[in-house]
């Protein structure tokens, strides 16, 4: 299988074999749960939450495997458990997390991740034989997709998007402005532990494909890109969705006629596109004679454009 | 059977030695760091480190190097820059996070590079890398690591006093002529040295656990600043004498584990026992960006 200047016979090529077919329906799925579910996550400052959550996955993954159930399983059922946790404690599940946390709060989620990362190796090391599929469980891997994991995957990403669809303006409008929203009546609360789960449904997803690790890639870069350019939600949550699926077709393709494995790949085109989408918000901004347009669109709350 | 002939057994074994001579030295060096991480808000730029030692070490094997070297040289570098740009939480987490999914993904590059060209031991020397292998550390390593260890141990004691004042009032601190800016990245370049050396101990995902989990658990036993760092040390050095310990007697449990399980239990326990919140007189109010960038967080402070 060799990379040749016909890109049709490069796709041909890539769908005669049924793994690849398999590992395109799943990063399609994940991509499209993980661009939408992802803009709402970095719009309300829970990227930190995500990646906790993907890390819980890898655990759930890695004991699975051991006690011989799915893998899929393992990520979902950890997963979901871990949002319902989150939301359960008073204050870290709030919107105010940032990735570094101030001082105790994200010692604490610290130790959690790295037990749950310690917790994974002891069931790799009690599953013996399994070293080889670590690196798929933390990383990645396109091989590894099977039928019925693409049905899970399609399954429970429908299920995801149908709930947000039903909870998307609410949870907008508490996203945005939470005081008001709560002063409104907006369940504020309910639908943020609502959405956590949704969360830990399209963390568990995005782990199956670009492995715990590697969340972020599809989980917050996409809507990090789409903040850049656009402040409209609609728009911007467009937008995600199109970087996400843009960034694990070619990714996908590229892996599979690369040595290298997809978990690099995927990576490395989200951060270009965002060296890429950062540097011509840069320029737009110094060059253009526009009013500088708000970074978030929180911002439209307080400056109605 | 007698636990003290089981300890006796245990510790006429050399390769428990090793473990044990570097053990206790990372561990001490770790919690000594660590608790000038907490302190500091920094935690991130341990999680950060921790990327940047996977890749570093994955380099170091691509290129057919001793692994140490680019362990140190990588985070060092790294901790050192992230010092000199101001990283203390005042980057946006997007930004952090999106550029270290991509040194990580760095990391596996180099993993495939690595397994591509020599086939052999691949998937061990990664394993490592990633979780660690006290148990497998031959002696000339261990006592390289200790050295390294105490000599960090060193310098982190003679800046000690001077960092403890400006972690806790920069302001005050560059008034009364404290160099908070040459601290900043010092200390950074410490803490880019330890997550170095841990990753020989318990691997570069889970050093940032050894790094904050004893130091957590001092900061909520004691109000002291010296008092909570002492305890932070003994707290790691326990979990790591603990966890070896635990390893040795129960050999399907790898050393990493227990070692991070014990450190993870000590937070747990510190946590539950004191019902009060911290004291928030020792986290600096200067450092937390949410009243400054009030535009781009509009939805921070109002939530509960």
């Amino acid at each position: 299988m060799d990379l040749s200047w016909n890109l049709i016979a490069d796709v041909r090529e890539i769908l005669s074999f049924h793994f690849m077919v398999n590992a395109i329906r799943a990063g399609t799925i994940v991509a499209v749960v993980a661009g939408a579910i992802g803009y709402l996550m970095v719009l309300r400052r829970q990227s930190f939450a995500g990646h906790t959550l993907a890390v819980i996955g890898f655990p759930g993954a890695a004991g699975a495997t051991w006690l011989g159930l799915g893998a899929g399983l393992g990520y979902f059922g950890f997963c979901i458990a871990g949002a319902l946790v989150i939301a359960a404690l008073p204050a870290s599940g709030g919107t105010g997390t940032a990735f570094g946390g101030y001082g105790e709060e994200s010692a604490g989620i610290g130790t959690v991740q790295a037990l749950a990362l310690a917790c994974g190796f002891l069931f790799v090391s009690l599953y013996k034989g399994f070293l080889s599929g670590l690196n798929g469980l933390l990383f990645g891997t396109i091989t590894g997709v099977s039928d019925a994991q693409v049905l899970v995957l399609l399954l429970a990403g429908a299920g995801c998007l149908v709930a947000l669809a039903a909870l998307g303006r609410p949870l907008l409008f508490a996203s945005i402005d939470p005081a008001v929203a709560a002063a409104r009546g907006v369940p504020v609360r309910a639908l943020g532990a609502g959405f956590l789960v949704l969360l830990g449904i399209a963390a568990a997803g995005t782990s199956q494909v670009t492995g715990s690790l590697l969340v972020f890639a599809l989980l917050v870069t996409p809507a990090a890109i789409a903040l850049r350019l656009t402040a409209r939600p609609a728009a911007g949550l467009a937008l995600s969705i199109g970087v996400a699926l843009a960034v694990t077709w070619i990714g996908e393709g590229i892996a599979f006629f690369s040595p290298y494995p997809i978990g690099f790949w995927v990576t490395t085109l989200a951060f270009a596109a965002y060296l890429l989408a950062t540097a011509y918000r840069t320029t737009t901004d110094r060059l253009g004679p526009r009013r500088r347009r708000p970074a978030h669109p929180g911002a439209l709350a307080e400056s109605p454009s | 059977m007698n636990p003290f002939t089981g300890v006796a057994n245990m510790l006429a074994l050399p390769f428990i030695h090793y473990a044990l001579i570097a053990g206790t030295a990372i561990a001490l060096l770790s919690g000594l760091v660590g608790y000038f991480v907490v302190l500091r808000g920094q935690v991130f730029a341990g999680d950060a480190l921790s990327h940047v030692a996977y890749a570093g070490a994955l380099a170091a094997l691509a290129a057919g190097v001793d692994l140490r070297l680019g362990l140190f040289a990588a985070t060092i570098t790294v901790g050192m820059a992230l010092g000199a740009l101001g990283g203390r939480g005042t980057t946006d987490d997007v930004t952090i996070g999106t550029t270290f999914a991509w040194i990580l993904g760095l990391g596996v590059f180099f993993l495939a590079i690595y397994t591509t060209r020599g086939a052999t031991a691949d998937s061990t020397a990664n394993v490592n890398v990633l979780f660690g292998s006290i148990f497998g550390i031959n002696p000339a390593a261990a006592t390289t690591a200790a050295w390294i260890a105490i000599g960090l141990i060193a310098v982190l004691i003679a800046i000690a006093r001077p960092l403890l004042f400006a972690s806790l009032d920069p302001a005050v601190a560059a008034a009364r002529g404290v160099p908070v800016r040459l601290l900043g990245p010092l200390f950074l370049g410490i803490v880019g040295a330890t997550a170095a050396e841990a990753t020989q101990i318990v691997g570069a995902l889970l050093l940032f656990g050894l790094l904050a989990a004893p130091a957590a658990a001092a900061q909520h036993l004691t109000d002291r600043p010296w008092t909570a760092l002492t305890l932070s040390a003994a707290l790691a050095i326990a979990a790591m004498w603990a966890g070896i310990a635990l390893a040795y007697a129960v050999p399907v449990l790898p050393p990493s584990f227990t070692i991070m399980a014990f450190a993870a239990t000590e937070y747990a326990l510190a946590a539950l026992t004191t019902s009060r919140k911290p004291p928030r007189a020792h986290t600096n109010f200067e450092t937390i960006p949410t009243p400054r960038t009030t535009t781009d967080q509009p939805v921070s402070a109002p939530r509960r």
